[in-house]
């Protein structure tokens, strides 16, 4: 760009003259000298830079556009091969190009639902501590510490699950659940350690930072008004706790805990290296399982022939509706929200 | 006689006690993961470091030494070019959220980033894969870095137009009112008075993707030796981990321990080293 | 540059659907200051914001009516706001320092942003602007080591002060400068104005305080309701308005 500073512009009318007759203080400060400047130049770098910023956000746009044309695209084989059929067979037999996704949408939607009865306790439980019982001193720490739980990577959990969790779990857990809570039928038969049990248990702990610090943003933004309201009625901290702020979060923290979902349901690494990898549906937790996207991370490299690599793309299609379909529902309830407190909200 | 209520006084007192005591429990529970995790990883991951571990490439299994030099750089490299990819569009896609998008069109970015978001990392691999791997007829370093760049983008972008809608509209009136064309109130005022928040958000946008293992697997795919260009696959220290992990020999256990621990030193050394550098650039010069 | 002075003509300004300023017009002399008076609400800042087209960098506004600065009509075709605003100064209601910049790159902002590079040149401008603007002796030993937002409120105010004037426009817009601030800062910007009108500045200045129109302006402007009223030399509008409302607002009956 142009920047040679000019001392006496003459691009307006009245401008020279001006600074010829200027009295003394006014030239003091007319050492300022004024870029020549064409009148439409920055009009022209307005719009230029405004089309740079409009061309990334069209780039995300193709991106979201792209991922599900391939995935269309890729997945037409076994489309057109295995119809509507393909969602509620039970088949596994890439061999002979037979194969259904069901033990996988099992496994998959299992495996998380295991994990958020585990994580949603706990992490309403932690967010509660930290936003409402924590001692000012050591609030920051403890909040760091649960965030830091979120920076650890996916292959890292599978590496502990692997070496750690699994084998407590079998040498531990498990044969307590089986005691206990075997008549049941979510707990028995082979104690393996690796299977659905242990891939919701590490699923559990990595979802738990996301919904508690979600949950921790919905419980702040409860109006303080409504604590003291409780409080001024005698009530106990828990009673206040239930009646103010739980039922006044509840909305945002159902949100919280759909959004947990979504990751859980994506979740890879961690889970294929604990499921045990056998497409089978079983009522046991301890049986081994898989995952929709367990299976495309373990067969894609390996898959031969058109219709298995194409069936793996279908699978990747049905997990991404399905991310797709938890992620809507959690923006719809955040939306709902920020929308304008109910009324219940008031009660 | 029972006073009545001081009965249920007694009684609201006990259901108190138990309650708050459960939620210090839930916070302790879910720092004991933590610890454990971070306690095994250290503790064995440093029995294995040492100088060739950073300095030699993988040997075969059977073999004494060896080391994990190329998934580290492989590492570097992807995550370099993942956020040459990432960071740009962005920034970009923010700041047309919160200067130019306050309307019908914002409103559908905003949506298709946070559909980006939630879309599972092994998706976008797949995707990846069909775009730079179908197209190039081989894995590559760039296969890989395009996966985690794009994973990069909506994080960036939401975080970035969250803090640049916290600058205060009287900065930008400041700004017009001198008679600094908008471009350069954006790039000069607005994005530098925001730029911790958004270095912040790469930081996470980027620890998001340095333990990233899944949409490497059909992209840089892995790579015994050094990859000379980012045209080749490339070994990268999540997949390492991964394959080291589940061999069943306890010598490729220990690298992959080791690698775990190299791993997350990396990460947290490199927030650390941005955020500081973001802190010292906080107060300059215009520009 | 010498000030200049301001015509304005059939100015309507508008906030989505509702209409702030109507048919407004008004000469403002050159070299003087003008004060704009009225309750909150009159479209008085609106109108200020309208003489440097800051009012269409909101969303959904709108503006009809001609606006000229000396011999450069403000809204005309292919006039640029950029350039409008290089020519005129503009300090705001609540102080608005850049908090990422030093004090020294806050006054410097304006020229370096336009691409004016030149060291040593800065320097005289940025401790001659900082001197006008009354703030030198008390920043000159940390310039380049505090932020503009370190500041207290009316020395940042007087920081932005030494900003608008650094460009050197020819006329400088002040909305409501000194509402934000307590009385002694309000009366060093007050001093401000008296050392800016013999500097030859065309000053137009937005208050509510009517105390203060009658210190610092030769003229004064009334507002009511989106219309002006009234427009005169400001002891005539003290002291003998010419229209009933006028006389109700400086005499206290409302507002």
């Amino acid at each position: 760009m142009q920047t040679m500073p000019e001392p006496v512009p003459s691009d307006t009318p009245g401008d020279t003259q001006a600074h010829k007759t200027a009295d003394m203080p006014r030239r003091e400060l007319a050492v300022v000298p004024k870029r020549r400047l064409e009148m439409q130049e920055h009009v022209w770098a307005d719009k230029i830079f405004r089309s740079l910023m409009v061309l990334c956000a069209v780039a995300l746009l193709a991106i979201v556009g792209l991922i599900v044309a391939e995935l269309i695209k890729e997945s037409q084989l076994s489309i057109s091969k295995f119809g509507f059929r393909f969602l509620v067979k039970q088949i596994w037999d890439p061999v002979n190009e037979d194969v259904g996704a069901l033990p996988f949408i099992y496994g998959t939607v299992v495996s998380a639902i295991v994990a958020l009865i585990i994580a949603v306790p706990l992490s309403v439980g932690t967010a509660l501590f930290l936003t409402e019982l924590c001692p000012q001193r050591i609030r920051g720490t403890l909040s760091l510490l649960v965030e830091l739980l979120a920076a650890i990577p996916s292959v890292i959990y599978g590496l502990w699950g692997i070496f750690v969790l699994a084998p407590f779990l079998r040498a531990y857990v498990e044969p307590f659940l089986a005691k206990y809570f075997g008549w049941t039928g979510f707990f028995s038969g082979p104690k393996y350690g690796y299977g659905m049990l242990a891939a919701g248990v590490i699923l559990a702990i990595m979802v738990l930072p996301l919904i508690a610090s979600r949950t921790r943003e919905v419980i702040s933004a409860v109006p303080r008004v409504q604590r003291e309201a409780a409080l001024a009625l005698g009530a106990t901290k828990w009673e206040m706790l239930r009646m103010a702020v739980l039922r006044n979060a509840r909305p945002g923290i159902l949100g919280a805990v759909i959004l947990g979902l979504g990751r859980a349901l994506g979740e890879t690494m961690a889970v294929t290296m604990l499921i045990g990898n056998r497409a089978e549906i079983s009522r046991s937790l301890f049986a081994p399982g898989n995952t929709l996207a367990s299976v495309i991370a373990g067969e894609f490299t390996e898959a031969v022939g058109n219709i298995y690599l194409s069936s793996l793309v279908e699978m990747a299609l049905v997990l991404f509706v399905l991310t797709l379909i938890v992620n809507a529902l959690a923006g719809l309830l955040v939306w709902s929200i920020t929308r304008g407190m109910p009324s219940r909200a008031l009660a | 006689m029972l006073n009545p209520r001081q009965n249920i006084a007694l009684h609201r007192r006990l259901q108190n006690g138990l309650a708050l005591g459960l939620i210090t429990l839930a916070m302790l529970v879910v720092t004991v993961p933590l610890f454990l995790i971070l306690g095994t990883v250290i503790s064995r991951g440093i029995h294995g470091l040492n100088w060739s571990f950073l300095t030699q490439i993988p040997k075969p299994i059977g073999e004494v030494g060896g080391g994990m030099a190329n998934a580290i750089v492989g590492s570097m490299t992807l995550l370099a070019v993942a956020s040459l990819i990432g960071v740009p569009l962005g920034v970009g896609a923010g700041v047309f959220l919160a200067e130019y998008g306050r309307n019908k069109w914002g409103n559908i970015v905003r949506f298709t980033a946070d559909v980006l978001n939630g879309v599972p990392s092994i998706v976008i691999g797949l995707t990846a894969y069909a775009l730079v791997v179908v197209v190039q007829k081989h894995f590559s370093m760039l296969a890989g870095s395009v996966a985690l760049g794009i994973m990069m983008i909506p994080t960036i972008c939401r975080t970035t137009e969250e803090v640049l809608l916290l600058v205060p509209q009287s900065i930008r009136e400041a700004a017009l009112g001198l008679g600094i064309p908008k471009w350069r109130t954006i790039l000069s005022v607005v994005l530098r008075t925001a730029s911790s928040g958004i270095v912040t958000s790469i930081m996470l946008a980027f620890a998001r993707i340095a333990g990233e293992t899944a949409p490497l697997m059909f992209t840089a795919f892995g790579n015994q030796y050094w990859s000379k260009s980012v045209n080749q696959p490339t070994a990268a220290l999540p997949l390492q981990i991964f394959t080291y992990a589940v061999m069943p020999y306890d010598e490729a256990h220990q690298q992959a321990w080791t690698g775990a621990l190299v791993l997350i030193a990396l990460i947290m050394f490199t927030v650390i080293f941005f955020r500081f550098i973001a802190s010292r650039g906080a107060i300059k010069g215009a520009s | 540059m010498e000030g200049a002075g301001i015509h304005v003509k059939d100015l309507n300004a508008w906030f989505g659907p509702k209409q702030a300023l109507f048919n407004i017009a008004m000469e403002i002399p050159a070299k003087k200051a003008t004060a704009i008076i009225g309750p909150s609400g009159c479209g008085k800042s609106t109108f200020v914001r309208c003489l440097n087209r800051m009012h269409e960098t909101l969303p959904d506004t709108r503006v009809e009516g001609k606006v000229s600065i000396g011999e450069l009509d403000v809204y005309g075709k292919g006039v640029s706001p950029v350039w409008i605003r290089r020519r005129v100064g503009m300090v705001f209601q609540r102080p608005n320092p850049f908090p990422t910049m030093s004090i020294y790159d806050n006054v410097a902002a304006g020229l370096k942003l336009n691409g004016f590079r030149n060291r040593r040149e800065l320097d005289v401008v940025v401790e001659r602007s900082l001197r006008h603007a009354a703030l030198w002796d008390e920043v000159k030993d940390d310039l380049k080591k505090k932020s503009g937002a370190s500041l207290s409120g009316g020395q940042q105010q007087r920081l932005c002060v030494a900003r608008g004037i650094a460009v050197k426009p020819e006329v400088l817009l002040l909305d409501e400068p000194a509402s934000a601030l307590d009385p002694i800062s309000t009366a060093k910007i007050e001093d401000l104005i008296f050392e800016l009108k013999k500097e030859q500045y065309t000053i137009v200045i937005v208050t509510h305080n009517m105390q203060q129109a009658a210190r610092v302006a030769e003229f004064t402007g009334f507002f009511l309701l989106g219309k002006m009223i009234e427009f005169d030399k400001t002891e005539k509008v003290f002291t003998n308005p010419s229209d009933k409302r006028t006389e109700d607002y400086v005499t206290g009956r409302f507002g």
